[in-house]
């Protein structure tokens, strides 16, 4: 199974915390999709006719595309690749951009699961980040997406934030698990090099990530949703049973990929590539008929690297029996001996041959995962 | 021998002494267009990095002038501080010195401690006044300064650029006639000085010398004088841009020779070589001993590598004779070596080459000066390291080594300059008007306040419009004091410090506070102290570590993210556990970056 992944690198403003590739403006939009369905001619052949189970449009903001760009793009797939006719079909989508019409229009042209970006649903957050949208749309466009039909829906929120208190943060929650939202992705509010938050932070404009307030949102967060009858089936995914993303679990699982666009990824099981970050020199490169991309080949210790890394994250964990198979057995005994000290900590617990993180040990997913590194 | 000449390039910092010799190297046609770069001779990757020379590098030329063919041996010196004792012997090979000094600048401190360094050793000092094509070239003003510092005539100052080539031909005349040509006897017993060494892990060491007197044969047998040991002459020959292989090499002439030795410790800068089959009985006078400025403690990462960094620092030692050290023991840290630096810089190059050229990862500790211990039993002890203070209980006095500071600099910044000085614990000698807008200024200060941040803070205090000399003048008294540090009540030998006892306080709340930023959180809580004796001047403390970053991961964050954690793992391998703490190697240098 292979999923395919579209950037669309367009956003209305820039959220502070934000260092994905976008540009806020639209003026180059036309060429860009003509050159993505270029990309999809010269890549046909990069999933060897796998079939294709999830479709992915990210970004950026693929709810700004018109309806007629949506069309095209899938079109092409469709025409090019090989796609399950059950495939998951997922769209980011700012609750901005969801009015009743645009909802209607996504389905109509195939879209069957929104991932909206809430990130929370009070106001004093969203002005801190710097997001699009207020309080009052992110619970509007989550009742009209219900409404228009949309029974697989995932919102993203945020916590850590300096503005949002352990309460604040409950009710956030309470206010996802109350609506039946059925799949919630959570993150730990991140500073990433470079975006303006960094920025302000070394200046001193904002307080520095408060990582104990993080701690607590998050085990407030593992404690609620199972409550609630949510799996914890990855570090910042929740669903109700039966309602797991395809698309994200693709990755977690080492299944191939394909990425068009700027800046997308893609890997085919050995070998990972990313294309150029810049809308501009993205088409000027495709208009030649090159796809700007860079290429990084995977030495078995970094396939094995990134297996621990990935697993680590999912409830189903680190299948010990996989790694044997594809690392050799002592790959799977020199790594049994470093989970040592965390099974003893009681960081994780070995569960169907497969070493698992605790709720705890979930706290230190990263921390864990590069003390099992191979070198 | 009349059409040999030896001399070396010397100036201040960044005067433009390797671009120059650059322009002879083109002129002469000693280097290929293809084999051209910008400072051809600084070859090392970190000379390269930093944009400075480091160590001296030798070269021969060949130059014709009125149907005469001369063989010139040139040898490019570094400017900085930290690195007079590479130019103090690469004088003894030379007859004659270009003087550079930068047309924009002026005379600074290294060019007068250099000019000196030449004038001990006797050489024809040749003033050249280069980077004459910059816009803030000042010509009649350095010419008066030139004038006046060593009481030459105007017309025997040249003018050039290194970067446009302009005054080349008019340097390499005056080379041929005003240097002398190297006095000596062919027919006299051999006797050749090593000037300085290197290591190939190929060849063994490879010396360079200067013959002094007779002729170097391949194949002969030689003794080095001072160590008396015999050798056979496997290889010996030239310095080009790579080595050339000659048969012989004569008085006179700079070279280089191969025996085979590959035990550093057999090869003695400054020592000379002879040959047996006519053996002179006297060696020429050597260097003095190069005496360190700061110490610090080199500790392996791993306890178990303890001698291969063994074997690794007799290598460094041999492309820098400048580098001592000795056994140390840490409860800390376990096997290394305590180490002399002639500067702090020193000491950053010696840790980066010991990392880069011979892949060790080290851990460095808290430098300190030398103090003199004089206890009530009236023993007197060199304390090199903190540990070796002796008890407050048994210390009659301490004696710190103090320094005499050389500042030149425009009238504008005495004041800061002043400010900078006083504050850390100078006093002002003399002050002098070299010229209505150069100002000379001579502070005694005790040399472990320079050793640090002093010159960082000159430049800062002063736009860069200052430059900086030093030299010891002996021990005095002072009111020094060892301050430990605690985590968690363990002492930790290796974050120790000697320290004035009126900083003691503020450095302690500081050294504390930087530590709390660089020790990761750990799953307990850490308490940071620090004490003089059972009495302690600051606490902090690191609550204990509830989360790392989990961050999410998309698809596109995979290989970006097995890179971070693949960066984190490395960290972790630097770190040591002190008692039940982790401690990264940045920690034990957290002492240098206290303003930060
Ligand atoms: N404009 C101008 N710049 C020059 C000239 N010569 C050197 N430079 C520049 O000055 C800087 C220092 O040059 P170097 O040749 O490395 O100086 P150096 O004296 O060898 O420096 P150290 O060995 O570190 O003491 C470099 O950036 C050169 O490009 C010159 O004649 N004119
Ligand atoms: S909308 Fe999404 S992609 Fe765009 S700036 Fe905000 S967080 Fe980044
Ligand atoms: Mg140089």
């Amino acid at each position: 199974m292979a999923g395919i992944y579209l950037h669309i690198p367009f956003c209305k403003q820039a959220c502070y915390y934000c260092n994905f590739h976008f540009s806020t403006s639209l003026a180059q939009r036309p060429q860009l999709i003509q050159q993505m369905l270029q990309e999809m001619v010269l890549q046909k052949d990069y999933l060897g006719n796998q079939p294709v189970s999830s479709i992915y449009f990210g970004g950026g903001t693929p709810s700004l595309l018109p309806q007629e760009d949506l069309r095209q793009l899938l079109d092409q797939l469709y025409t090019l690749f090989n796609i399950n006719t059950d495939a998951e079909i997922t769209l980011e989508a700012n609750p901005d951009d969801l009015s009743p019409q645009k909802l209607q229009e996504l389905r109509t042209a195939g879209i069957n699961r929104l991932s909206i970006g809430i990130q929370s649903f009070h106001e004093e957050d969203l002005r801190w980040m710097h997001r699009a949208h207020n309080s009052e749309q992110a619970l509007q466009c989550i009742l009209d997406a219900k409404a228009a039909g949309f029974k697989n829906l995932t919102i993203d929120l945020i916590y850590g934030g300096p503005t949002l208190t352990d309460e604040g943060w409950a009710r956030n929650v309470q206010q996802a698990i109350g609506l039946g939202i059925t799949h919630l992705s959570c993150y730990a509010l991140t500073v990433e090099p470079g975006t303006a938050l960094d920025h302000f932070i070394r200046k001193k404009k904002m307080p520095a990530v408060d990582a104990d307030k993080a701690a607590r949102h998050f085990e407030q967060l593992m404690n609620r949703t199972a409550q609630a009858g949510y799996e914890h089936y990855e570090i910042s995914n929740f669903a109700l049973p039966g309602w797991h993303s395809r698309h994200n679990s693709s990755y977690w699982q080492g299944q191939p990929y394909l990425g068009l666009g700027p800046s997308a990824h893609s890997f085919n099981g050995h070998s990972r590539q990313w294309n150029l970050a810049s809308n501009a020199g993205y088409i000027k490169s495709l208009e030649q008929g090159i796809i700007p991309f860079e290429r990084e080949e995977l030495t078995p210790v970094m396939m094995l690297n990134e297996y621990i890394m990935t697993t680590l994250r999912t409830s189903a964990g680190c299948v010990l029996d996989t790694v044997a198979g594809r690392f050799g057995e002592d790959s799977r005994d020199q790594l049994l001996q470093a989970a040592h000290p965390f099974l003893q900590k009681k960081w994780m617990v070995l569960k169907n041959n497969a070493l698992v993180l605790t709720p705890e040990g979930r706290l230190f997913a990263d921390g864990i995962a590069s003390d099992l590194f191979f070198s | 021998m009349k059409n040999i000449r030896n001399f070396c390039i010397i100036a201040h910092i960044d005067h433009g002494k390797s671009t120059l010799a650059d322009r002879l190297l083109e002129h002469t046609k000693t280097i290929s267009e293809r084999d051209m770069q910008a400072q051809v001779l600084d070859d090392m990757d970190l000379e390269r990095e930093k944009g400075i020379t480091i160590k001296s590098h030798a070269i021969q030329m060949n130059y014709s002038q009125n149907g005469q063919q001369y063989v010139f041996n040139l040898i490019d010196t570094p400017g900085h501080v930290d690195f007079s004792y590479e130019v103090s012997r690469a004088l003894a090979a030379c007859e004659g010195a270009l003087l550079l000094v930068d047309a924009a600048q002026g005379i600074q401190a290294q060019t007068i401690s250099n000019l000196y360094l030449a004038l001990e050793n006797d050489l024809e000092i040749i003033p050249v006044i280069n980077k004459i094509d910059m816009d803030g070239a000042m010509i009649p003003e350095v010419q008066d300064q030139i004038i006046e510092l060593i009481g030459c005539k105007v017309e025997d100052i040249l003018l050039a650029s290194g970067k446009t080539g302009i005054g080349i031909e008019e340097i390499l005349k005056a080379i041929v006639e005003r240097i002398p040509a190297p006095k000596g006897d062919p027919e006299a017993p051999l006797q050749a000085l090593i000037f300085d060494s290197v290591f190939n892990s190929f060849r063994g060491i490879i010396a360079y010398y200067r013959i002094y007197n007779g002729t170097i044969k391949k194949g002969e047998k030689i003794k080095f004088i001072n160590t008396d040991q015999e050798y056979f002459a496997d290889e010996v020959g030239i310095l080009k841009l790579g080595l050339q292989p000659e048969k012989e090499v004569k008085t006179g002439d700079v070279g280089y020779i191969i025996t085979g030795i590959k035990n550093a410790k057999e090869v003695k800068v400054g020592d000379t070589i002879t040959s047996m089959a006519n053996p002179s009985k006297e060696a020429i006078k050597g260097f003095e001993e190069v005496k360190p400025m700061v110490f610090a403690g080199i500790f392996p990462v791993n306890t178990e590598d303890f001698e291969e960094l063994r074997d690794c620092m007799e290598k460094l030692q041999l492309n820098d004779a400048s580098l001592t050290f000795e056994l140390e023991t840490s409860q800390a840290l376990g096997f290394g070596f305590r180490c002399g630096f002639l500067g702090m810089l020193h000491m950053e190059i010696i840790q980066e080459r010991l990392e880069r050229e011979f892949n060790q990862t080290v851990i460095t500790t808290v430098p300190n000066v030398s103090f003199i211990a004089h206890t009530t039993r009236q023993e007197t002890i060199t304390v090199n390291n903190p540990s070796e203070m002796p008890d407050p209980s048994r210390l009659e006095r301490i004696e710190e080594p103090f320094i005499k500071a050389q500042i030149i600099t425009k009238p504008d910044y005495i004041g800061n300059i002043m400010t900078l000085c006083l504050g850390k614990r100078g006093l002002l000698i003399n002050q002098s008007y070299l010229t209505p807008t150069r100002v000379e200024l001579i502070f005694e200060m005790p040399l472990t306040e320079i050793v640090f941040d002093f010159y960082d803070k000159l430049k800062s205090q002063t736009r860069g419009y200052a430059s900086f000399d030093y030299s010891p003048i002996g021990r005095r008294d002072s009111d020094i004091v060892k301050m430990d540090i605690l985590l968690n009540g363990d002492k930790v030998d290796a974050l120790s410090a000697l320290i004035h006892r009126s900083r003691a306080q503020d450095f302690g709340r500081k050294l504390c506070e930087k530590l709390k930023e660089l020790l990761p959180r750990q799953q307990f809580m850490i308490a940071i102290q620090a004490a003089i004796g059972a009495k302690i001047l600051a606490r902090e403390t690191i609550s204990a570590m509830r989360k790392d970053v989990t961050a999410k991961c998309y698809g596109g964050d995979i290989s970006r993210k097995r890179k971070l954690l693949e960066k984190q793992k490395e960290g972790k391998k630097r770190m040591r556990q002190i008692g039940n703490v982790e401690v990264p190697q940045e920690a034990f240098l957290a002492v240098l970056k206290l303003d930060e």
